[in-house]
């Protein structure tokens, strides 16, 4: 889709669970700084993908290559290029931001010399530095979701990958979101985004990927489809790969109810 | 690529200590169980100082491997709960380093719930309970049960039933271990001769080492899918 070598890879993907296959034979390039938003119903496969490049499951066949480490032969290494953001925070409610920070920043093997600093200038990207020292339990969703950013950014990921982030977010936490997430990518950070928000995913993506049981069934840059009409794109493309008598997926077009 | 295992472990050790002293959840529900178990066994079993004497290793164990199951389960589910076990997952880290991590902090937190227990029985039953080779026996059986329980609590901690499920995989497994524990605890504070029951904290630490070794290695296994 793009000129610019491809920092994610993945080919022939299968992932099959209890005989059905969730995956079937998906070939995907990203380049860098591309960010994808990934729609699809419900079972189409994108949180399978989504936890397949991040190392959470093991594919039935086929590779995932990240910045060249390949998956899962070079696991430790795939998982230091990956940050992810998910519907859940990943965070512990009985620390502190900052000490959850601290604790990530230990696992990812961030030098003690740029530890400090590092997590400073996060808190200040996610607008949480006044609440550093407050127990992560006492958060809103949405600032939870803010500081699962900090977290996913603090090792410099090569790829950041979001599963449903604004899942139980009200419209001003999502849009405080889609900041984050636009500034982010303007810094060239590489991203794939799950989402079932249509209007939501056209405005931070610059490329659209539509999964229908477990395949691409649609692959474009962003700004080749016009505005407002990715709901009707959307539609087509699911229809298209859809028998005639099977139940139409529910297209969404505003902020998802909370969970 | 792999973050050092030691810097690891520490790290998530020094993570169960700190949320576990702020919210002292683990050590108040387990302590509480441990006291009210004590207390019920004391008032039920009515008996003279060598029935007693019998018993009180018993009462100590099945208290110890019952607080440990909730402990356990607990511990393993918070993780869960907020998918920050999937965070520790996603880490470039080995495996055997959060099993390590993991399971010091629940030695750590059993442990200080069997060093209640001691001076609980000791005052319950009039039977002295703190002395240097109870205190190695309790070491001893709480790291057998401590391993086994941090791989399974990792297995089940994943399925709806996993309360009963863990006690229903744990107890048979660390059967031996509370055997072998609770044998050389009756002998020692039966003022036996040591030759009697030196042999039981050395079967213990035999099966320390095996269950340790094979949950170690078995861990990143169990836990990825």
């Amino acid at each position: 889709m793009s000129d610019t070598p491809a920092v994610l890879s993945i080919r022939e993907l299968v992932k099959i669970y209890d005989f059905i296959p969730v995956l079937r034979q998906l070939d995907l390039d990203v380049a860098q700084g591309d960010c994808v938003a990934l729609l699809g119903p419900n079972g189409s496969g994108k949180s399978t993908l989504l936890r397949l490049i991040a190392g959470l499951i093991k594919p039935s066949s086929g590779t995932i290559e990240i910045g060249g480490w390949q998956m899962p032969k070079e696991a430790a290494a795939v998982r230091a290029q990956i940050g992810m953001v998910s519907h859940q925070s990943l965070l512990y409610g009985n620390l502190t931001a900052r000490e959850n920070l601290v604790f990530f920043a230990r696992l990812y093997d961030v030098p003690k010399n740029e530890r400090d600093d590092r997590i400073a200038a996060l808190l200040e990207q996610v607008g949480l530095t006044k609440r550093a020292e407050s127990l992560v339990r006492t958060f809103s969703r949405g600032m939870q979701q803010r500081l699962s950013i900090a977290r996913a950014l603090l090792h410099s990921p090569h790829v950041l990958l979001f599963d449903e982030p604004y899942s139980g977010l009200d419209q001003d936490a999502a849009a405080m979101l889609d900041d984050i997430i636009r500034h982010t990518h303007q810094d060239g950070q590489t991203m794939m985004i799950s989402t079932h928000l249509l209007e939501r995913a056209q405005q931070v993506a610059t490329r659209v990927m539509i999964l229908n049981r477990g395949r691409v069934v649609l692959d474009k840059q962003a700004v080749a489809i016009a505005e407002h009409q990715l709901a009707s794109v959307y539609a087509q493309a699911i229809a298209d790969k859809i028998p005639s008598d099977a139940p139409q997926p529910r297209i969404e077009t505003s902020v998802e109810p909370a969970s | 690529m792999k973050t050092g295992f030691w810097q690891v472990t520490f790290a998530i050790l020094r993570k169960d200590m700190l949320a576990e002293i702020r919210s002292r959840e683990l050590l108040s529900v387990m302590g509480l169980f441990a006291l009210l178990s004590v207390l019920i066994f004391s008032f039920a079993l009515e008996m003279d100082r060598e029935a007693r004497e019998t018993a009180i290793s018993g009462v100590i164990w099945v208290t110890v491997a019952f607080a440990s199951i909730i402990g356990l389960n607990r511990s393993m589910s918070s993780e869960r709960e907020q998918g920050s076990f999937d965070a520790l997952l996603l880490a470039p880290v080995d495996r055997s380093a959060l099993f390590l991590g993991k399971f010091l902090g629940n030695f750590v937190v059993v442990l200080l719930v069997g060093l209640i227990l001691l001076p609980l029985g000791t005052l319950l039953y009039n039977i002295t309970l703190i002395t240097p080779w109870v205190l190695v026996i309790l070491v001893l059986g709480i790291f057998g049960i401590s391993t086994t329980g941090t791989l399974l609590a990792a297995m089940t901690a994943q399925t709806r039933a996993r309360d009963a499920l863990l006690s229903i995989a744990m107890l048979p497994i660390v059967l031996p271990v509370l055997l072998a524990s609770v044998r050389a605890t009756t002998s020692i504070i039966s003022g036996d001769p040591t030759d009697l029951w030196i042999s039981w904290p050395q079967i213990l630490l035999v099966m320390d080492v095996i269950y340790m070794v094979l949950c170690f290695f078995t861990f990143g296994f169990i836990i990825e899918e």
